[in-house]
């Protein structure tokens, strides 16, 4: 059985990559259960998408422990560990990300053993807030496995999105081919896993839960709305950045809509975001009357910080 | 007949649509809305002939089906969870109309904390209300059965709505090949739906579930639901029969994978079986003796063909994807039920619970529970109840609570 894994945020069209690629397999005659996981529901969120494929009927269901083939859509979740992107991969997991960066550095970053590859889907940063990534990710996904033509892959997007009009197709069938051809010396390097053996598998460590005071065991979180620790911020794929030459100091209308409570207004009255916290939803941005909140590209925006 | 890849929700709408129902009263909510969206779009491309109509709340969502229902129209609707819960009062009002509907329920963990993820705690609370419950472990049996519940419930001798349950996200939204039986076969097996006297009309009013004076008339109409639900046994097995004669899939009341020659059998409920399936595979690769009983129908209670199934085993290891607060696994103790004191029932019943808030449940702990059970049958003693919970998982639990004590402390030193 194969078993694939996407990884990406809320927006970037991580199941339609998992409907792209079950389809395909399935119009090869393989058996398939695709599904995505939806986490905290939210753009930017990490999200992750899933796709079994074997010429049997299949009756494992549910999250993949041990994938075969991990396709990464955004480099930026790779260490963020509630993304879960490395987790139950060994030495046959081949792991693929759209990045720049080159597949030498990531598999030293991460202290990988097992096949790493890497290539820039998305040309611009641009690209990462639009859909055609899930069609890229699939198209490399088609190749790595091997087992799927390009004639197959693009019947398949076909079938997913002609709701969406033929130039919504054209397009994502462009980019999935452009993905496909350019790994395509790499064809078929995902092999399929052995079964977990019931002779001889790892004892899956159960405790007997302890009994705690409802003072430690009722779920409660103490500051408003979420969780002050829990950096939120890390969903954006959009930053707001407000233009103090512009900002009036209104009546901070973008304090009031902001829906995380993410933006403070300090002593003198200048608005500030916590970009802690910011989710980057941009209603703060079309909230602004005169329009002194601009928004870039939150990949943009850490690689300025970094050279500053 | 065709095959595509279907998620449960694209299943449950097509067995709505397959069955020709008249009237869809709707309340949108996770993980179900999509089942509602697909049958709003075919009615309003034209490709279904049914009225659709949004309710303020799950509550008149069911006095809505319950009442369209009284009139002699077939009526479907779906809800999970909190939904569920919020219109509980209208599920015991109407089963005692004995005015027979389909409602898909999509089963998800009850708050709180609140969660999207599915477990059985939802569908189990409406476990006594007078609904009959089939539950699903593929997609492609989510269809049939809600084909199935029209027939089950619109039988004269039944006349008590249906639910059909699915587990969330491990069904609704994942992709599986379906089989759609074309049109006019399901109709065919539908068949057109007599009300009898079912018969409710403005210009010819009846006065439904009247008030009763006292218990005696009370334990009466009471009573009679359950019988009714009884009966339910019997015309499930004619009708899946039918069903397999028609389109060739067997649903049984209570399928029964691998379980013949076996020693020891794991038992449970939903979307989870097939991976128990696949662990049966793995264990008897691996020279055990083991199968899966697995209940399609919960309400009316297959008793009887549980005893024989479970008769001389020398253990069953019940998984329970839900929680009855100070007492357990809700299946367990309705297996017991019916084993105690019967002649060769299994030794042992260990009980688990396991999947709860979608909590995945690993090869290898369907691995483990085997071998907790064999254990307990070797040494003549039956272990405490279990919650499926790792080491691993404390530790994220304690990392939660480390984050939960700072910000108490942040918290406090604001209001200094
Ligand atoms: S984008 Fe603006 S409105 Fe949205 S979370 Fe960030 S600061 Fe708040
Ligand atoms: S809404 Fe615009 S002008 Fe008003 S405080 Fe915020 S940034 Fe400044």
């Amino acid at each position: 059985m194969y078993r694939i894994r996407f990884h990406g945020r809320g927006g970037q069209g991580m199941k339609t990559a998992s409907r792209i690629l079950g389809s395909a397999l399935f119009q090869q005659g393989y058996e398939v259960q695709d599904a995505p996981r939806y986490g905290a529901e939210r753009r930017g969120a990490p999200i992750f998408a899933y796709v079994r494929a074997a010429k049997v009927l299949i009756n494992e269901r549910g999250i993949i422990r041990h994938p075969d083939l991990v396709i990464v859509a955004d480099d930026t979740l790779v260490p963020i560990p509630a993304a879960g992107v490395l987790a139950g991969m060994d030495q046959h997991s081949v792991l693929f990300i759209n990045s720049s960066t080159s597949a030498d550095e990531w598999r030293s970053r991460l202290n990988l053993t097992g096949p790493v590859l890497t290539l820039p889907l998305t040309a611009d940063i641009e690209d990462r807030a639009v859909p055609y990534v899930g069609a890229a990710c699939a198209g490399a996904a088609a190749c790595l496995l091997g087992v799927i033509p390009q004639q197959s892959l693009a019947k398949a997007i076909e079938d997913e999105l002609s709701e969406h009009g033929a130039e919504v197709v054209r397009k994502n069938q462009q980019k999935a081919a452009q993905a496909f051809e350019a790994i395509a010396k790499h064809t078929g390097i995902v092999s399929e896993a052995e079964d977990i053996s019931a002779h001889d598998y790892v004892d899956p460590g159960w405790l007997d839960l302890p009994f705690e005071q409802a003072s430690i065991s009722a779920p409660t979180i103490h500051a408003g709305l979420t969780s002050v620790e829990v950096k939120t911020g890390l969903w954006r794929t959009l930053r707001p950045v407000i233009d103090y030459e512009r900002c009036n100091k209104c009546w901070w209308v973008c304090s009031s809509f902001c829906p995380d409570g993410a933006i403070n207004v300090s002593n003198d009255g200048q608005p500030e975001i916590d970009y802690d916290h910011c989710k980057g939803c941009m209603v703060c941005v079309a909230q602004c009357p005169p329009h002194a909140i601009e928004t870039i590209p939150e990949q943009q925006a850490l690689q300025r910080e970094e050279q500053t | 007949m065709s095959r595509a890849l279907l998620t449960g929700n694209g299943a449950a709408a097509w067995g709505a649509r397959l069955a020709q129902v008249d009237y869809i009263p709707a309340f949108p909510i996770t993980p179900q809305t999509e089942i509602i969206e697909n049958l709003a779009k075919w009615i309003d491309t034209d490709e279904m002939d049914s009225r659709l109509v949004t309710l303020e709340s799950e509550h008149s969502m069911i006095t809505a089906a319950g009442a369209a229902a009284a009139t002699g129209v077939r009526v479907f609707s779906a809800t999970s969870s909190q939904g569920l819960l919020y219109g509980m009062e209208m599920l015991y009002t109407v089963a005692g109309w004995r005015a027979p509907f389909v409602l898909v329920n999509v089963s998800r963990g009850l708050a709180a904390p609140i969660t999207l993820e599915s477990d059985h705690n939802d569908i189990l609370a409406a476990r006594d209300c007078g609904f009959l419950q089939i539950h699903c472990t593929t997609c492609q049996e989510v269809l049939d059965s809600t084909l199935i519940a029209y027939r089950l419930a619109e039988h004269h001798s039944v006349r008590l709505p249906v639910i059909v349950n699915l587990d969330g996200f491990y069904l609704s939204f994942t992709r599986e090949p379906v089989e759609l039986p074309d049109a006019e076969a399901a109709a065919k097996f539908v068949g057109n739906y007599d009300a009898e006297n079912v018969q409710f009309r403005a210009s010819a009013p009846t006065s439904q579930a009247v008030a009763v004076l006292g218990g005696t008339p009370y334990s009466y109409f009471r009573y009679e639901i359950h019988l009714a639900a009884q009966q339910g046994l019997k015309v499930y097995d004619e009708v899946a029969t039918e069903f397999a004669q028609q389109f060739g899939r067997k649903h049984e009341a209570v399928e029964a994978y691998r379980c013949d020659d076996a020693d020891y059998v794991f038992v449970m409920l939903g979307s989870f079986a097939s991976k128990a399936k696949a662990a049966v595979d793995q264990l008897r690769d691996a020279g055990w003796s083991i199968g899966l009983v697995r209940p399609r129908l919960l309400r009316p209670f297959p008793a009887e063909r549980f005893y024989q199934l479970l008769k001389s085993k020398k253990g069953a290891a019940v998984i329970d994807q839900n929680i009855s607060m100070g007492k357990g696994g809700v299946l367990h103790s309705e297996l017991a039920s019916v084993l105690y004191g019967k002649p060769d029932a299994p030794p042992v019943l260990t009980s688990f619970i396991g999947g709860l808030g979608g909590r995945d449940i690993s090869q290898e702990e369907l691995f483990e529970m085997a071998k907790v059970t064999r254990d307990a049958y070797e040494k003549s003693e039956t272990p405490a109840p279990r919650l499926l919970f790792t080491q691993d998982e404390m530790r994220e639990v304690h990392k939660l609570q480390a984050v939960a004590h700072v910000e108490r402390q942040e918290l406090e030193k604001d209001h200094e």
